[in-house]
């Protein structure tokens, strides 16, 4: 089985795909998450311009999509307590350390009457292991991992990361990438995702860039 | 008039005082002494044992100190019932905080959090305050090594030498007379710990069963624990009395000599 491949393929309970799209690579120096920014109500875009790449601390990134209430929700939970965090011990948690701790909460609230269903990238920049990424779902599973894609647009960009990706590039390879990966997703997924925030974190802290705009298919 | 005060843990006597707090301090005053010396290279924390009676079951060696985690032990001056108790809540504060984030509780936090507990003990009503000062060290990636003391108030206080229980304040002072700071390693912590206790227990001569001591050093990128064996509390001890003979016999030395010169200007 490809090791990139998420454990909950083997879980009991099905994983249920998103019709969004969160793009997280890492590199050497920096990480780049992307997501696309379309709120979607039945079969109706409500909102294009939504940013759903959260900023928990100056050295964590936090990329989420699911349920539309939900991500918010869970994202603003997970940011202030790592903020509560901070304030009270006076430093900050660690990337792996906060990995750890949004996986604890997802399990608790996985098992709880209200769990929340949404789908995480986390990129975390820890000062002495540099940039780190982790992949985390509403199953609560987790994975340090190069690169995460969430929602259906995983099956149409994974094997193109695979093919591609390298943790040397610089930034500008690394938008090429992530461009490419966007481009596959509108040649091949029905679902219209057209616009994506892009934020890099690295050891200046986060930084967002300019965001990539499809304008029509690659092949067209 | 103290009387209507002091059966309450939670109301201030007219004096601004809280009584049962006071009388918790007082028992601590009681208990065997704990004593702990930070080093450049590791902690000691040092107890004198109160129970010896040669009927006793030998199956707890060490009676107390307890570790806590990974990273941290702590020793306690108090009632041997409430500090069990205490342990207990400070191994499970750690557990749950290492397993919430992955890695071992800072110390302090792990001291702030049960003071925080010993605090509410002096505060919500129908309950006594926890009779038990304790000595933390530890080790985390943040400040190092650390060691921090604890009273039944609440208080808390990071410290580079401290001494807690029976005559602690005879203890503090000899500490900070002998205590060079950032120029002591752990042999000589230890060496200071043996001398210190020796000289402020009630007891003519120090033995291996009425001391226990434990170190905490860093060993390859870990913190290693270890309570001293009877033999190694012996040498200490050993090394400490040849020297204190040295010295006695040294200051004989110079008062002989002394008046001997002044017998020399009388004549």
């Amino acid at each position: 089985m490809n090791k990139l491949f998420p454990q909950s393929f083997l879980h009991p309970v099905p994983y249920i795909f998103a019709m969004e799209a969160v793009i997280g690579i890492n590199f050497n120096d920096f990480s780049l998450i992307a997501a696309d920014t379309h709120a979607v109500f039945s079969i109706i875009f409500v909102k294009n311009d939504v940013d759903k790449i959260y900023t928990l601390s100056d050295n964590l990134l936090m990329g989420v999509i699911g349920e539309a209430g939900d991500t918010a929700q869970f994202a603003e939970f997970i940011s202030k307590n790592i903020q509560l965090f901070k304030i009270r011990n006076g430093f900050e948690l660690s990337p792996k350390c906060a990995a750890l701790f949004i996986q604890r909460n997802m399990a608790d609230y996985l098992r709880s009457r209200t769990p929340y269903h949404c789908n995480l990238v986390l990129a975390g920049f820890d000062k002495e292991k540099g940039p780190q990424m982790f992949y985390i779902d509403y199953l609560a599973t987790l994975a340090e991992l190069p690169y995460v894609v969430h929602g259906y647009p995983m099956m149409f960009t994974l094997g193109l990361l695979d093919k591609d990706y390298r943790p040397d590039m610089t930034e500008e390879e690394a938008i090429k990438l992530m461009t490419d990966c966007i481009y596959e997703i509108n040649t091949r997924f029905v679902g219209s995702l057209k616009n994506y925030v892009v934020k890099k974190l690295d050891a200046n802290g986060v930084k967002r860039l300019p965001d990539i705009c499809v304008t029509k298919p690659k092949n067209s | 008039m103290a009387r209507r005060y002091d059966t309450r843990t939670t109301i201030f006597s007219p004096e601004g005082r809280l009584y049962q707090v006071e009388y918790a301090m007082e028992a601590i005053g009681h208990a065997g002494t704990c004593l702990g010396i930070l080093a450049s290279d590791g902690i000691v924390l040092a107890a004198e044992r109160r129970n010896t009676n040669k009927l006793l079951d030998e199956a707890f060696s060490a009676e107390k100190i307890y570790k806590l985690h990974n990273d941290m032990a702590c020793s306690v001056a108090g009632i041997t019932s409430d500090a069990n108790v205490l342990t207990n809540e400070l191994r499970q504060i750690a557990q749950r905080y290492l397993l919430q984030y992955g890695e071992s509780i800072p110390c302090e936090r792990l001291v702030s959090w049960l003071c925080d507990i010993k605090q509410a003990y002096t505060q919500y009503g129908g309950k006594r305050p926890f009779g038990v000062s304790i000595l933390y060290m530890g080790w985390d990636r943040h400040h190092g090594f650390q060691l921090y003391q604890s009273d039944p108030s609440g208080n808390y206080g990071g410290w580079k030498a401290t001494c807690i229980g029976n005559n602690s304040a005879a203890a503090v002072s000899m500490l900070k007379q002998d205590y060079k700071e950032g120029q002591t390693n752990l042999d000589q912590a230890l060496a200071l710990a043996v001398k210190v206790l020796s000289k402020t227990l009630d007891m003519n001569k120090l033995t291996t069963d009425k001391l226990e001591i434990a170190t905490l050093t860093r060993v390859n990128n870990q913190t290693k624990i270890r309570v001293l064996p009877h033999s190694e509390v012996e040498e200490l001890i050993k090394a400490f009395e040849v020297e204190e003979a040295a010295r006695i016999k040294k200051e004989k030395e110079e008062k002989e000599r002394k008046q001997q010169k002044e017998k020399e200007k009388s004549k």
